[in-house]
């Protein structure tokens, strides 16, 4: 289990300044969301801090390295990422095979089989589908593939890019429940985009709301149903969601 | 009064397709709000574009398919032009794609507006000026002369909602009119939407995979699971709904507030293909 501290990350892409010092810490094991409306810069965090792209200022620290000093392959084995679209993450020509071990090739693993056999055991998928194709999945197998995918070179770090919102209610259910359990059985440090605060409460210990690249405020769970965020946005969108459910 | 729409025993099947997209589809619209729910592939937008006879490839079979007094089974394109857009119409799911990147907002309303009203471009643009400010955009002239990527996506669905409503349709299909905004607009677009259709005495069909969404906006919702419907029932007993999946789906909700016991998966059952019977 590691924490993660994002210090005064900053990015700009050209003239736009993207992400305005954005800092906050994660716990080891802990979960973590990230809302806020779109644009607001939620994935380019992520994007940043797993170094997919280089260009930003600040720092990012995950255990006790800098992400920018980790080299390539250990960076890969700490911090792996979960992308929104099952459909478009997955190489529609690579069957789940070459998808789940090519990480294990360029990484030296040995014992390639078992693991790959393992990994889809982790994600509650029959072993047999590894040599399907992406197009022979539903949504919701994909999206398992795209974890067992993450999961396979043992990171201690996910980051998680709304992992469930192209998923229908029911299938989001199979999925947060892998990941909750996920969590429970490997420690595994989340740190979660979603723009649905029922998710973020269902998940997350603690979560930071985000407006134009900057965090307006971080806040317990508990806030979301007691009212405790104190931001004029913060209670905008916390005010929104609740009124859109409705329900309780 | 006489139904806007009624659709018997509808089966849509798509060219080389082994099962029907849709099978035995009925109901009937009045000057209400329907909600049409499920998963994805479960048929609610194709029964949506069957209404629009939007899918001519596709093999339509029904018993009755009548928008007031046109009969859509057997009604040529060139009528169906003159109700598309104008007594019936359709909002799609996100203005990025569902409006025209090189023609200013305002123009696409206007044009939309003269395709079937004969009037001078002034007076459709007049038009157009006014049912922006109706969708509640503050600068309608300014927002007029703005191409879609200058404006947001509540602003562009709101023009989007805008031109679908200036010819005062009789039926508007929402389909998935939210999903692609972000939650403290979704609402706001909801809302202007809603006051519109009951204002204007429109019947709408919302198309939606979110339960909430439609307990709050809807008078009767359709559940659709493989094709079907597996219950009909108004929107504020939602909650008590007895079909499995009906059930299924409510409980798969992560509810703000809720526990965090594992949620409830669904356990698809062959049975759940059989209509519920209504009983008294």
């Amino acid at each position: 289990m590691k924490p993660i501290s994002i210090d005064r990350l900053s990015i700009s892409f050209g003239p736009v300044r993207v992400l305005h010092d954005v800092s906050f810490d994660v716990a080891a094991g802990e979960c973590f969301g990230l809302v806020g409306e779109s644009g607001s810069g939620k994935s380019t965090i992520l994007r940043c801090a797993s170094m997919l792209t280089n260009i930003w200022d600040g720092t990012v620290r995950i255990g006790d390295h800098d992400v920018r000093k980790m080299p390539l392959a250990e960076r890969c084995r700490t911090v792996q990422m979960v992308f929104q679209d099952p459909y478009g993450s997955l190489h529609p020509r690579h069957s789940i095979r070459t998808a789940l071990d090519e990480g294990l090739r360029i990484n030296g693993f040995d014992d390639r089989e078992a693991r790959l056999a393992q990994a889809m055991r982790d994600v509650g998928l029959p072993v047999e589908f590894l040599d399907r194709y992406p197009h022979q999945l539903s949504g919701g197998q994909r999206q398992r593939v795209a974890i067992a995918r993450a999961l396979i070179l043992e990171p201690d770090v996910l980051f998680l890019d709304e992992p469930t919102s192209a998923l229908d209610v029911s299938v989001q259910a199979e999925v947060l429940n892998l990941l909750v359990r996920l969590q429970k059985e490997k420690g595994f440090t989340y740190l979660m985009v979603s723009h649905d605060l029922a998710v973020v409460d269902h998940m997350c210990d603690r979560f930071a709301i985000m407006q134009h690249g900057r965090i307006v405020e971080v806040l317990d769970r508990a806030a979301i149903t007691g009212g405790g965020a104190t931001q004029p946005y913060a209670k905008e969108l916390i005010g929104a969601s609740l009124e859109y459910e409705r329900a309780i | 009064m006489d139904p806007v729409l009624d659709i018997q025993r509808l089966s849509i099947r798509y060219p080389g397709a082994l099962a029907p997209a849709v099978r035995d589809v009925s109901f009937t619209l009045g000057r209400e709000r329907l909600g049409i729910v499920g998963e994805s592939g479960s048929g609610k937008s194709t029964v949506g574009r069957a209404i629009m006879r939007l899918l001519d490839t596709a093999e339509i079979t029904a018993d009755r398919m009548q928008f007031e007094e046109v009969d859509l089974l057997n009604a040529p394109e060139k009528q169906m032009l003159d109700v598309r857009g104008k007594r019936m119409s359709m909002i799609l799911q996100d203005p990025k794609f569902s409006l025209n990147p090189i023609q200013r907002c305002g123009h696409q309303i206007a044009e939309a507006y003269r395709t079937h009203v004969r009037c001078s471009k002034a007076e459709a643009k007049a038009r157009a000026i006014a049912m922006l400010e109706q969708v509640h955009i503050r600068d309608p002239e300014r927002v007029y002369d703005l191409y879609p990527h200058e404006v947001s996506g509540g602003m562009g669905q709101r023009v989007m909602i805008a031109m679908m409503l200036l010819t005062s349709p009789d039926l508007v299909i929402a389909d998935e009119p939210t999903s692609a905004l972000d939650v403290t607009v979704r609402l706001q677009v909801l809302r202007i939407l809603d006051g519109l259709v009951r204002d204007k005495g429109i019947g709408l069909i919302m198309i939606s995979h979110d339960l909430n969404l439609v307990r709050a906006f809807c008078d009767r919702v359709l559940i659709m699971y493989a094709g079907r419907v597996v219950e009909t029932l108004d929107a504020r007993d939602l909650d008590n709904a007895r079909h499995p999946y009906s059930r299924g789906l409510l409980a798969a909700q992560p509810r703000i507030g809720g526990s965090r016991e594992p949620l409830p998966v669904l356990a698809r059952q062959d049975s759940w293909l059989e209509p519920l019977e209504a009983d008294a």
